[in-house]
């Protein structure tokens, strides 16, 4: 076939070169237009302005930062606080989803209408509504420090946050945890020896229980000989403050809060779906073949359902992350607020500042599907 | 051989006592996870039921009626704002323009949730089309009889569904044209709608609007500075459209290749095979997915509020700070009530995205 419109080599040569010509025209055109724009109105152009001090304060810091840091150190501390906010909350929301998930399949018929009705409710209300009742209608209207509320020994509920002891590091620490380091390496060789023993000769060995046994008894004795590894210093109340212990600003409660609960409830349908998609029969035929229930739902039932439930996990994942950006609403220092709001108003820099934020996340949500599909390729259906 | 007596029935089963018995109280677990259960009603649904109904105030004129010991919801705060709520600051006097487009938007949307009802294909143009535009010029004006309402003055369930209903009409098209990009044989475009579509699934819709309302404004020609409004819908549509777009490359992925190949046997173009044969079954199929997708745009349009657009929890987060109805229980009175209304939203269209799917599964099911 020549060159010849009714050959599709040809036509599909020429479609390509034209949408190609097309999308190179449009971003040319905004580019210039840009450039023309950024020269009347002074604007000047290029990442110099990272270095500059940035002068404003920031109400949480993971790292040091005073207000003569450069915006390069504002913009850490605010992908610090994302990031701290993102992992809590993927960890406790994957936590509560699969309760609600479970909870959701019960036999027990109130504990499954419960956890129906909190589906139901949770995912038709807007994250950001739900992030405003938990801040304005619930954290701001709590008293004072000196009213504050004493949920538990040293846990205090006030407008100024929640109020944690601060484990103190003892003597006996190095060794403690050290026990605790080692206890994890033994039961993890422990348990791939009695699976690949199990493999070769048939014979079982309670490598679980022993590993358990050892993560608990090893620590202790480090305890007994060593000392106390930590100690809980209490927060002690004044009347405009509390002094000592670790505080968790009520902008911070309320987003992992928010973020957690809401996320939850899509977690827990996921977990849900996975779980009623395991054919009965599998059950069926592992209690056939004499497997106990624990075995059955631990090699049989969870492999299966958790094939189904790690792709859409990870778009809850994603989902979470990009949702902490919600931030900016309630006033939490993460990355948009600092970074897209206040460094972006002080400098002008619109284009640099905006495109570092969506360069952050877009690399956020690649790392992410990264892990989470190297993960997924583990426990995919290995078929011959 | 003498016959085995007769046993009787199970005893219990049936009665409300056996069910009790079977669904609560089995084992020791079981009754345990009850009591439990109980227990967290207990804690949440009286307190909540007494501040919205029983302690709650129904009616007054002033902030004055909410104030006092033990007072629940301010539901006065409500009523004296509803117009608000729903139509921001609208000028009152056309007010009437709203009610006509909301009116429209209800009588052609009605027929098209019916599966059974006739003229879909009427219907899809009337409102993807027609009535986008009829709404355009009601709700803008600037036409003779119609006084012009600049966009800065719309507000409450009006830019909400304003904004969502751009995002799905653009979304949907758009969507579907990314997704045959995504699965064309041409490497070219293959790879620009996959940038395109991960682009803007990458990054959150915060940034997006804040994009379209700092950054956009310096990539257009001086002097064509669109509103505000307008800048974030086209955010929101580009944003819609990828997620969009995922959902009908799920459809498409879901028609047997036999269909693709008897289309092209039987001597179809490409446009040909798509439009009469595959678009028309793979929509089918995700009609619960765009549904689901609209949900999320839905409760998503909140977040204009950030970059200074009033939608529903917008003007009741604005409300909150009127010195004339500052009540100790303002803040939860306001977003209990948006809570409902976007819930009765959202249920809803959940209840038929559900419904949609039981009666695509009807054929298959055993």
């Amino acid at each position: 076939m020549g060159i010849s419109w009714y050959n599709p080599r040809v036509r599909s040569i020429v479609y390509q070169t034209g949408v190609l010509a097309a999308v190179i025209a449009v971003v040319w055109f905004f580019t210039a237009t840009a450039q023309e724009n950024l020269e009347r109105l002074n604007i000047s152009t290029g990442f110099g302005f990272l270095d500059t001090t940035a002068g404003f304060g920031i109400i949480q810091t993971l790292i040091p930062y005073t207000e003569q840091s450069s915006y390069g150190r504002a913009f850490l501390v605010g992908l610090l606080n994302t990031l701290s906010v993102a992992v809590i909350g993927i960890v406790l929301s994957t936590m509560l989803g699969f309760v609600i998930g479970v909870a959701r399949l019960s036999p027990n018929w109130l504990l499954a209408k419960i956890a129906a009705a909190y589906v139901e409710v949770m995912r038709n209300i807007p994250l950001l509504l739900q992030l405003f009742f938990w801040y304005f209608a619930v954290l701001r209207p709590l008293p004072g420090p000196a009213e504050s509320i004493e949920a538990l020994p040293g846990v205090f509920l006030s407008n100024r946050g929640l109020i944690l002891p601060d484990p103190v590091l003892d003597a006996g620490a190095g060794m403690f945890f050290g026990a605790l380091a080692a206890a994890a390496v033994a039961g993890f060789v422990l348990v791939r020896w009695a699976r690949a023993r199990q493999r070769a000769t048939g014979q079982l060995f309670p490598a679980l229980r022993v590993a358990a046994a050892l993560i608990v008894v090893l620590p202790l004795l480090a305890w007994a000989i060593g000392g106390t590894p930590f100690h809980l210093e209490y927060a002690t109340r004044g009347d405009f403050d509390f002094s000592g212990g670790v505080r968790l600003l009520p902008e911070f409660v309320a987003l992992v809060l928010g973020l957690t609960l809401y996320t939850a409830a899509f977690i827990g349908e996921i977990v849900r779906a996975g779980i009623q998609s395991v054919d009965r029969g599998q059950g069926e035929a592992a209690a056939a073949l004499g497997l106990k229930d624990s075995t059955t739902l631990r090699l049989v039932v969870v492999p299966q359902a958790l094939r189904l439930i790690v792709p859409p996990l990870t778009s809850q994942i994603l989902n979470l992350t990009k949702n902490s950006s919600l931030a900016v609403a309630i006033a939490y220092p993460d990355l948009v607020a600092v970074f897209a709001g206040t460094v972006l108003n002080q400098t002008g820099q619109a284009i640099e500042v905006i495109a570092i934020t969506m360069a952050v996340y877009l690399t956020l949500s690649l790392a992410t599907s990264l892990a989470m599909n190297w993960y997924n390729a583990r426990i995919a259906l290995r078929e011959r | 051989m003498s016959a085995i007596d007769m046993m009787g029935p199970p005893q219990k089963s049936g009665s409300v006592l056996g069910w009790l018995r079977r669904n609560l109280f089995s084992s020791i677990g079981n009754t345990v996870l009850t009591l439990v259960a109980a227990y967290l009603l207990w804690l949440t649904v009286p307190p909540l039921l007494n501040f919205a109904i029983f302690d709650a105030v129904w009616t007054g004129e002033t902030r004055e009626a909410c104030l006092g010991e033990g007072k629940g919801a301010c539901w006065p705060l409500v009523w004296a704002n509803f117009g608000q709520f729903i139509y921001g600051r609208y000028p009152e006097s056309e007010i009437w323009r709203v009610n006509i487009v909301f009116a429209l938007g209800f009588i052609a949307l009605v027929p098209m949730l019916i599966p059974s009802a006739p003229a879909k294909r009427f219907n899809v143009i009337f409102l993807l089309v027609v009535y986008p535009l009829i709404a355009l010029v009601l709700l803008a004006g600037d036409r003779p009889g119609l006084p012009p309402v600049p966009t800065s003055e719309w507000g409450g369930l009006l830019v909400t569904l304003v904004v969502a209903v751009t995002g799905i009409v653009v979304s949907l098209p758009l969507g579907i044209v990314l997704a045959l990009g995504r699965r064309s044989s041409m490497p070219a475009i293959r790879m620009l709608s996959i940038i395109f579509i991960e682009f803007w699934r990458g990054v959150p819709l915060v940034t997006v609007l804040f994009m379209a309302s700092v950054m956009l404004p310096l990539f257009l020609p001086e002097g064509l500075s669109p509103d505000n409004l307008l800048r974030c819908l086209v955010g929101v549509a580009l944003f819609s459209s990828a997620y969009m777009a995922e959902v009908v490359r799920g459809g498409l992925q879901a028609i047997p290749a036999g269909q693709y190949e008897a289309a092209r046997a039987a001597g179809l173009s490409y446009w040909q095979t798509m439009g009469l044969v595959v678009l028309p079954q793979a929509l089918r199929h995700v009609i619960p997915g765009i549904v689901n997708t609209f949900i999320g745009l839905f409760k998503d349009t909140t977040l204009v509020l950030i970059v200074g657009i009033f939608d529903v929890l917008g003007q009741v987060r604005a409300q909150l700070s009127d010195p004339t109805w500052t009540v100790p229980q303002g803040a939860l009175t306001g977003y209990l009530f948006a809570g409902i209304v976007f819930w009765i939203f959202c249920f809803g269209m959940s209840q038929y995205s559900s419904f949609m799917e039981r009666r695509l599964n009807a054929g298959r099911g055993r």
